[in-house]
Parts: structure tokens; sequence; C-alpha cells
């Protein structure tokens, strides 16, 4: 089995965000950047499928030159292979384009994808990329086991879980439960030297037009302060929240 | 160029989302000088959506259409828009919009906005305003293909009612065996309860509640108040409470109108997730908590004493105003 992994290089987490240019970049000094998070559930489940049923890993970005040090990353995590795509990730129609080249070329049977990236937030590449080359979609999923090309997928919805099977090629956009928390991999000495000598090919883009455009950036305005209500007096939460913020 | 919105239902009746997605298709309409048509799938009543400014209905009556499925879903959509010749289609921001909404953007060709917080503050060129950096920050996105997709982000915009009235006309969409290629094998879902994305009111415990064993007055308050429960990343990942009840940056998002922080410190990662609620309540021993500072109201103190102490003064509350 060919795995595919798609990897969005994001601010990590607890990264503070401001914008330069007059609010219209986001400004990455400072900034640093991690392998998203959903990405991060998927890949290493792609070692699980590597590691059990003898599948090779491609780990794939679409970005400049200061995403390679993510890839390397993932490649210490335990990936084949690494491409990128030379451009600047514009949208998620852009993305979806590139990778749906190499996803036709490479002939790969799943792709993994992360259920959204947490800087846009877009939750559009997988779905996308699906709709383009034809391939099943699962979105928001749990939990992935392939046997004979068939694959069974556990998706969250709403209150729950459902169970799903279809055959292969898949895209799937995960999230956390296709792997525990305690099952990431932290990058060792060996893993990293390994990663060195891994191949990273890099690719230039197709032609594509990208569908939208982040023109300017805000930033939430600031919040006032909190009423405290003593331990005492719960009647006036409960007052405050009937007669003030009218939630109750 | 009519306006199509997709109106979610579950076991044929509307959510309130559809409302939602109404109002703001209804105040669009407004300003662009056009008409809002709806399509529903097994809905039964859709008289409702009248009242919130839709002109018409396409009714959607199939079995196969029964449970949800993205690929058939976007489909449907894409041939109502197709029929109504939309230049601006509208979904929610319900996990099933969010997995059928890129398949219905390169079905339509369509440039796809999600998270949508109000309406566009230009309409040419088209640009709306969006959450990003899970809550962050704001993007204004600039739209540029001919037919645009918009995803509004629950309790954003909130209903408003137009008093119309909406004619309704069956639609039977040509369903095509590759929109199910995914067979569902089974569903488990928890009934009766209150779920994260539906409800108006969550209740969320943290680290700070000790051990599963203490989640019972979590659940009690929770449900006094008609909640949904939720809890931090480490409570779910310690299996003190199941995953889907994980909220954040990396769990579900929540856009309530109340939520009520319990024993939660309030990291970056939590309130990312949590911050599009309109209200927030946090009950925490130390006052240092990050989370004071996030809120709108505070209580300093022993969750063991604060909650059981709030759940009956809401019970005699509830008596009171009921
Ligand atoms: C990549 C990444 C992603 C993450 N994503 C998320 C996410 O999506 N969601 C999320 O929640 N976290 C997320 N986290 C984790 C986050 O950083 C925090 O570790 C987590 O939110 C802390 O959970 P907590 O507030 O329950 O626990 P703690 O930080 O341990 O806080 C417990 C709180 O309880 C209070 N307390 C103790 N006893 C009592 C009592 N008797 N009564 C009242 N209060 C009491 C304490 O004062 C303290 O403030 C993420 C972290 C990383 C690195
Ligand atoms: N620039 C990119 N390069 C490679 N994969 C990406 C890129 N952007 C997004 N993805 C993948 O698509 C998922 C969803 O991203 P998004 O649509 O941006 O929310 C991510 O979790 C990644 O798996």
């Amino acid at each position: 089995m060919k795995i595919l992994v798609c990897i969005s290089h994001v601010p990590d987490t607890t990264s503070k965000i401001n914008f330069s240019d007059g609010d219209t970049k986001f400004d990455t000094n400072g900034v640093q950047f991690v392998i998203n998070p959903n990405d991060e559930f998927g890949l290493t489940r792609a070692m699980w499928f590597k590691e059990k049923q003898g599948a090779s890993v491609t780990v794939v970005n679409v970005g400049g030159p200061e995403t390679e040090p993510t890839l390397r990353k993932a490649l210490a995590i335990g990936a084949d292979e690494a491409i990128r795509v030379n451009a600047e990730a514009t949208d998620g129609f852009f993305v979806a384009r590139q990778l749906a080249k190499i996803v036709k070329d490479g002939g790969y049977d799943l792709v993994i994808a992360g259920r959204e990236s947490i800087d846009y937030n877009g939750g559009m590449v997988p779905g996308m990329l699906a709709a383009l080359t034809g391939a099943n979609f699962v979105n928001t999923c749990i939990g992935l086991e392939v046997e004979n090309n068939e694959a069974t997928a556990t998706r969250e919805i709403d209150g729950g879980k459902e169970t799903v099977k279809c055959a292969l090629p898949l895209i799937i956009g995960g999230q956390k439960g296709l792997v525990e928390e305690s099952d990431l991999r932290i990058p060792n000495m060996r893993g990293i030297m390994m990663a060195r000598q891994k191949k990273l090919t890099v690719l230039e883009p197709e032609e594509a037009q990208s569908q939208t455009t982040a023109v300017k950036f805000e930033k939430p305005a600031p919040k006032g302060e909190v009423k405290l209500v003593s331990p005492d007096n719960l009647d006036e939460l409960i007052s405050l929240l009937h007669n003030e913020a009218k939630v109750i | 160029m009519s306006i199509l919105i997709y109106t979610e239902s579950e076991g044929g009746k509307l959510k309130k989302t559809a409302f939602e997605v109404a109002s703001y298709a209804k105040a669009l309409a407004g300003q662009t000088g056009t008409t809002v048509t709806a399509v529903a799938v097994n809905a039964d009543n859709t008289a409702e959506l009248g009242k919130y400014g839709v002109d018409k209905v396409l009714k959607v009556s199939d079995e196969k259409l029964k449970g949800f499925n993205a690929r058939a879903y976007a489909d449907v959509i894409k041939q109502a828009a197709a029929q109504e010749n939309a230049g601006i289609v509208i979904i929610s921001s319900s996990a099933n919009d969010k997995y059928l909404a890129p398949v219905l953007a390169i079905n339509l060709e369509a440039g796809y906005a999600p998270n949508v917080v109000a309406l566009p503050e230009s309409t040419d060129p088209f640009r709306v305003k969006r959450t990003a950096f899970t809550n962050k920050a704001f993007n204004i996105t600039e739209i540029r293909t001919d037919v645009k997709l918009i995803g509004l982000s629950k309790n954003s915009f909130g209903l408003k009612e137009a008093n119309g009235a909406a004619a309704e006309e069956t639609f039977a969409p040509a369903l095509n065996d590759n929109d199910f290629a995914i067979g569902t094998e089974s569903v488990d879902k928890t009934t009766g309860k209150v779920t994260i994305a539906d409800a108006e009111i969550v209740v969320s415990g943290g680290r700070g509640l000790k051990g599963p064993e203490n989640w019972g007055m979590i659940e009690e308050l929770a449900d006094v108040l008609g909640a949904a429960t939720a809890c931090s990343k480490p409570v779910s990942d310690m299996g003190w409470r199941p995953h889907g009840e994980h909220v954040g940056q990396t769990g579900k998002p929540v856009a309530a109108n109340l939520y009520i922080a319990i024993g939660i410190s309030g990291a970056i990662q939590h309130l990312a997730g949590i911050n599009a609620s309109k209200v927030k309540v946090v009950i925490n021993t130390d006052p240092e908590a990050p989370f004071f500072k996030a809120a709108d109201y505070g209580v300093v103190g022993d969750a063991f004493e604060v909650v059981p102490a709030l759940i009956e003064k809401l019970k005699e509350f509830k008596a009171q105003n009921s």
C-alpha cells in the first residue's frame, strides 16, 4: 500500500498571532512552526501501516523552502520520503490542485490529511482533493483499518461515531483518535540522523488559480474585565446570567 | 442570480442552523436585491423557513438520502444551485456541512469561505469576514469565482424573523451510484443527550475535578441547564471522559450562548476553541488562572463546594421561572 500523508506547516498552538504590513500579512516573527496537530495523528497512524502492513509512506507539503524542517521532522518520525511542491499555499483550492497531481502521478492508495489546519481552519484540502481525484472521502476520521484494498473507517459524528466501509483509493481528513495522544512520537537521534539521508524531492507547481485571497486580518476586540462573584453569593451569578447576560 | 441555502435537518426536523442560514441569506438578498431559495432533504415541515425570509423551498424526499452522505448531499445541492442559477450558496458550519462543503465547492467551481461571521463588507469585490487561527483572529476573505460558497459560523448572525411565506416545490435530483460508494456499517450515537454542536449551553470540566468519579455534579449541572457536557484535552487523554467531549483548538469547537468552565485553567489552546461562545463563566480555586482573563463572570472557589450549591440555587430558580 502506498500512503501519502499531507502535512501542513502551521504556527505552534501556543503562538501569539500578530499581523504586519498594515494587517495584511501573518507576522511569522518569533513564531515556531510545527506539523499541524491533525496531521501528526495521521502520520503516526501511517507509521502503524508501515510497520504492521509494510506500507510505504510519503509526506508532502505545498509551501516554500521554509517548510522543509517540518518535512524533515516527519521523515525523522519515520516517513520514507518527502515531496515539497515549491509554491506559496495561496488557498485550499490551489493546494488541492497541486496535491491532485501528486496523487495521480504517484498512484497512492491512501491519502491521509487532517480535518483542518489550525492556521486558516479551512477544512478544504482533503475534500477538494477527493472531489478532484474521484477518490472516496471520509472526514473527521478517528479510526482506520485497511484489509485487502478495503478500508473500514470510523468517523466522529455529532454525539457519537459512525463506522463506514469503502474501497481504496481513499482520502481521509483525520484527527485525534486515529491514534491516541500517548502514541505520538518524538523524533529520536537516530531518526533525525536518518532523516538527513532520506529523499526530499522539490517539484515545481502546476498552473492553477487560487479562488480566494486573505486580504486583511483583524484581532478580536479586547475583552472587558471579568465580573467576580463570591462563592457565597451564587444567587447573584444566576441573576447576572438571567438579567444581564440573558443566557438562562 | 438567486441565493441558495442548504437547510439541515435531522430526523425530519429542521435544525436551528437552518434558520440562522435563512436569516443571513435574507439579509444578504436584501443587500443584493435577489431572492432566497432553500433546499431541504427529507425535512417534514419546512413552512417555518418562510418566517426567516425564504421565498421558495425545494423539497427533496428520497429514502436513499436517509443517512447523511457527503458526496450525495453535495450532488443534491449542486443540482439545486444549477436549477436556480444561484450565484451565492450558503451552508452552516456543522460537522456535516463542513464535510460536504469542499466537495460542493469543486462541483460548483465555487470559491469557499468557511467560518463566516458577518454579512459581506462588500459584494464587488466579494469580501467576507471569517475566523482564522482558531478564533485568535479574523480574516477578510475575497472570493473571486463567479459562484460563491459561504459556510456560516454557528451563533454569529442570530435569528431574524422576516414574516414571509415560502412556496414549496418538489425537487427530485438525479442521484448517481458513485455517490454511494461509502457504505455505513454502524452508527453509535447517544440519544436523549444534548450534543456539543447543538447546545445553547455547555458545561465543561477540567483536570481540577481530580477524577472521573467526580463528574456526577457536572452532569447534574448540565441537566438542570439543559446543557451539553464537555471537557479539556487532558481529561479525555486520561480517559476520564470520551474523546468526543474534548473541546479546544485540537478538539471540537464550541460556539454556545453560555460556556461554563469548571476546574479548567484556560490554556491558550483551550480558549481558542471555545472563544466563539457568547458568555463565559469560570469556576476555579486559583484567581490567577488565565481563564479569568477570558471570562465574563468568575467565581474564585472550590468546585466541590460551588457546583453543588449552584445546582441547588439553579433548581430553585428554574422552579420559580417555569
Ligand atoms: C498541541 C496542543 C494542543 C492542545 N489542544 C488542546 C485543546 O484542544 N483543548 C484543551 O483543553 N487543551 C489543549 N491542549 C492542552 C492545554 O495546553 C492544557 O494543558 C489543558 O487545556 C489544561 O487542561 P485543564 O485546564 O483541564 O488542566 P490544568 O491546566 O491542570 O488546570 C486545572 C485547573 O483546575 C483548577 N482547580 C484545581 N482544583 C480545583 C477545585 N477543587 N475547584 C476548582 N478549580 C480547581 C486549578 O487551579 C487549575 O487552574 C493542547 C496542548 C497542546 C500542546
Ligand atoms: N500547504 C499544504 N501542503 C500539504 N498539505 C496541506 C497543505 N494545506 C493543507 N494540507 C492538508 O489538508 C488538511 C486540511 O487543511 P486545510 O484545508 O488547510 O484546513 C491539513 O491537515 C493537511 O493534511
